[in-house]
This record gives structure tokens, C-alpha cells and sequence, in this order.
């Protein structure tokens, strides 16, 4: 029965196709430090599961985002374990990633034919980047309030323009509603589109081309 | 690897599916759930008011005409306080009985009001109507307009209002 489905739906989707390419695809012998890729795929669908989840209570504005996050703390069920999955998923990942472009990196995996799969992972690198800039506000506590004002102070050292940047940043000259609200919608809605869209070339480069070799000492 | 290694019953590649099967579906029931309660949690937490509330002298009340009274009250739903408006109709009957409705419809929670030119409680959303003591007259309400307990201290009238 089983069997009959998964061949009627075989027969249509490729899913074996699918399986064989993605999953059975050949790969040179490597070493741990070559699942770090994945490592930060997983975090990155666990950020966005448990921040979907956390969008059911949380609220972006001044007068209820802090409220909205305590009650998440202590007035729903496993609040503390979502938001905790969040919270330190989130600079666990910046972790994984970083760690894999070390290893991208000293291992030369960069090189020809690999060039565009570390521009589309450098692009990934500043959206999770991004991702932890708009998401520390969030919170609307004080140690959030104070980042994100220093955060966007030092975008405004930037020579000529940097009044203005810091201006775009927050929406008006202080720190407010405005500022809280296109953090909010830049976190849940802008980077992520890109990072989906990124992370989907990524991979599809990482399947085309397969993984490098571990360079040996001719290399 | 030497054949002394190798199970007899399970080789390497299955064992590797069902190591990492396992492991997946536990890491998954970890996060899985717990969301589930996540959602339900709030929707189980009651927030009961139990209140007597005072609606006045009973000489504001006119004999034999049900009269509207409106009351808010502070209640308290996940992070936010707000104040929830509650309507109630005041019937004094000429025998000294008093009748206190509410002015939520028993069919969906439409607010009725008082026609006085047809003596009835009409509901706007399905053309409802109840009699004077809030007895179903026609429409699909099941039953009547709920009353509220009511009681008279220094001849100020007060209900007794519960929810949750």
C-alpha cells in the first residue's frame, strides 16, 4: 500500500531523482569540519521555526514588545523553551558559520569553479549578521534599547553619508516605534527572503559542483 | 574494518538510517511537543471575574421598561489590561420584582437592543427577538437572554457577574 503511493507519486514528482542528487551524491573523503555547512542549515530552519512560533505572542511596538516578551517567558507553556532555542540558536549559528567559512577558507575551497558559492555564502554570512542586529532589539529591554543606539551610531561615522544611514537605520533622528517596527519587519520579512533565496543557491551551487577535496600537501 | 566487527544481523548503512531516524525523530518530538502546548497554554488559563457590581439607585429605574446599563470591567489577557464593555437591561416590574438581563444574544453573542415601540429585544445580526423577560419570541436563539443574580443593599441594586 505504502509502497504503491510512494510509486504513484514516485512516477510523478522524482523523488528519487530528487533523493539520489541531493542526498546520495558523491563526496571525497572529508573530516568533521565539513558538517558545518549543515550545522548551520539546521540551526538556520530551527531560528526560523522557533521565531514563527515566537511571532504568535511577541509584538513589535514600544508599549507591549517587552510585556509580549515576558509574557512569553512566564505566561505560556515551554515560552522560555522557544525563546531559549532562539536566543542561543541564534549565536550558535553565527558560531557554525563562521567556523565553515574558516574551513572554507584554509582548506581553499573557495577556489575555481567554487567562487560564486562563497559570494552567495558571504552574502549569507551578513544576513545572519543582519538577523542577529535587528533581532537584538527586539526584546525592547535596555541593554537592546542601548545596542541598537550605539549599533546605529557607528553606522553614522560612516564619512559624508552617515548621518543619513543612520537616519534610514532608525527611522528619524532617535530611537523609537519606528526604529522597532522596520527592525521587526526587516527581521521576520526582508532578510529572510534574501537569506531563503541565498541558501537555496548555495546549495543548489554545493550540489552542482559537489564538495572539494581535502587539499593535500601538492596542492 | 575486520569481519569480527561486523554484525551478523544489521550492516553499517542501515544502522547509520536508523541511528540518525531515531535521533531526528527525538530532537523533533523535543521542539515538536512542547509547541503544541505553546499554543493551547493560554487558551486553558481562565481569568474568572466574580464581581458584585453596582448599577445605581433603584429609582433610576423606570417601572416596567427594561433600561439599558453599560459597565466596564479590567481584564487582563496575556500581556495586555484592557477594558471590556458590558451591557445589562434593567426591568423593574410594578410587583417590586427587578430582572436584570444581559444584552448578549444566546445565539452568537450579538448585542440586542430595546425596541420600546414593539416592547421586545431585537438581536440586528439574526433578526431575533425576545419579550420584555427575555423569553425567545422568534429567531434561532436557543434559549433566553441570561439573567443576572441580582441583590438590593440601601436600595442600590447590584449583579452578580461571573465569567470564566
Amino acid at each position: 500500500m505504502t509502497q504503491s503511493i510512494f510509486s504513484w507519486l514516485d512516477e510523478r514528482l522524482g523523488l528519487t531523482a530528487i533523493y539520489n542528487t541531493v542526498l546520495d551524491r558523491k563526496v571525497p573523503k572529508v573530516n568533521w569540519w565539513f558538517t558545518l555547512g549543515s550545522a548551520s542549515l539546521f540551526l538556520g530552519l530551527l531560528q526560523g521555526i522557533t521565531g514563527m512560533l515566537l511571532s504568535v505572542y511577541y509584538v513589535p511596538t514600544p508599549d507591549h514588545a517587552y510585556d509580549s516578551i515576558t509574557f512569553i517567558m512566564n505566561g505560556v507553556q515551554f515560552g522560555w523553551l522557544i525563546r531559549g532555542l532562539h536566543h542561543w540558536g541564534a549565536s550558535l549559528l553565527i558560531l557554525t558559520a563562521f567556523i565553515h567559512l574558516l574551513r572554507v577558507f584554509f582548506y581553499g575551497a573557495y577556489k575555481y569553479p567554487r567562487e560564486f558559492t562563497w559570494f552567495t555564502g558571504v552574502i549569507l554570512l551578513f544576513g545572519a549578521l543582519g538577523m542577529g542586529f535587528t533581532g537584538y532589539l527586539l526584546p525592547w529591554n535596555q541593554r537592546s534599547y542601548w545596542a541598537t543606539t550605539v549599533g546605529t551610531e557607528i553606522a553614522g561615522t560612516v564619512p559624508v553619508v552617515g548621518d543619513f544611514i543612520l537616519r534610514v537605520l532608525r527611522g528619524g533622528t532617535d530611537l523609537s516605534a519606528v526604529t522597532l517596527s522596520r527592525f521587526f519587519s526587516l527581521h521576520i520579512w526582508i532578510f529572510p527572503a534574501v537569506i531563503i533565496a541565498t541558501v537555496i543557491t548555495h546549495l543548489y551551487l554545493v550540489i552542482r559542483l559537489g564538495i572539494s577535496n581535502i587539499p593535500d600537501k601538492d596542492s | 574494518m575486520g569481519s569480527k566487527y561486523r554484525s551478523p544481523t544489521i550492516d553499517r548503512r542501515s544502522f547509520v538510517k536508523i541511528v540518525t531516524a531515531l535521533l531526528g525523530s527525538m530532537m523533533a518530538a523535543v521542539v515538536g511537543l512542547p509547541v503544541i502546548q505553546y499554543f493551547i497554554s493560554p487558551a486553558l488559563k481562565k481569568d474568572v471575574s466574580d464581581d458584585w457590581i453596582s448599577l445605581g439607585p433603584l429609582e433610576n429605574y423606570p417601572l416596567d421598561i427594561p433600561t439599558p446599563f453599560h459597565f466596564t470591567l479590567t481584564r487582563v489577557n496575556g500581556w495586555e489590561r484592557s477594558s471590556q464593555s458590558y451591557g445589562a437591561f434593567v426591568l423593574r416590574r410594578p410587583s417590586e420584582e427587578i430582572v436584570v438581563f444581559s444584552d448578549v444574544c444566546t445565539h452568537l453573542s450579538c448585542r440586542v437592543s430595546w425596541d420600546p415601540e414593539n416592547e421586545e429585544f431585537l438581536c440586528p445580526c439574526h433578526a431575533a427577538s425576545f419579550d420584555k423577560f427575555g423569553g425567545v419570541t422568534s429567531g434561532p436563539p436557543p434559549k433566553p437572554l441570561n439573567r443576572y443574580e441580582i441583590k438590593l443593599e440601601e436600595n442600590q441594586l447590584f449583579i452578580h457577574f461571573r465569567e470564566g
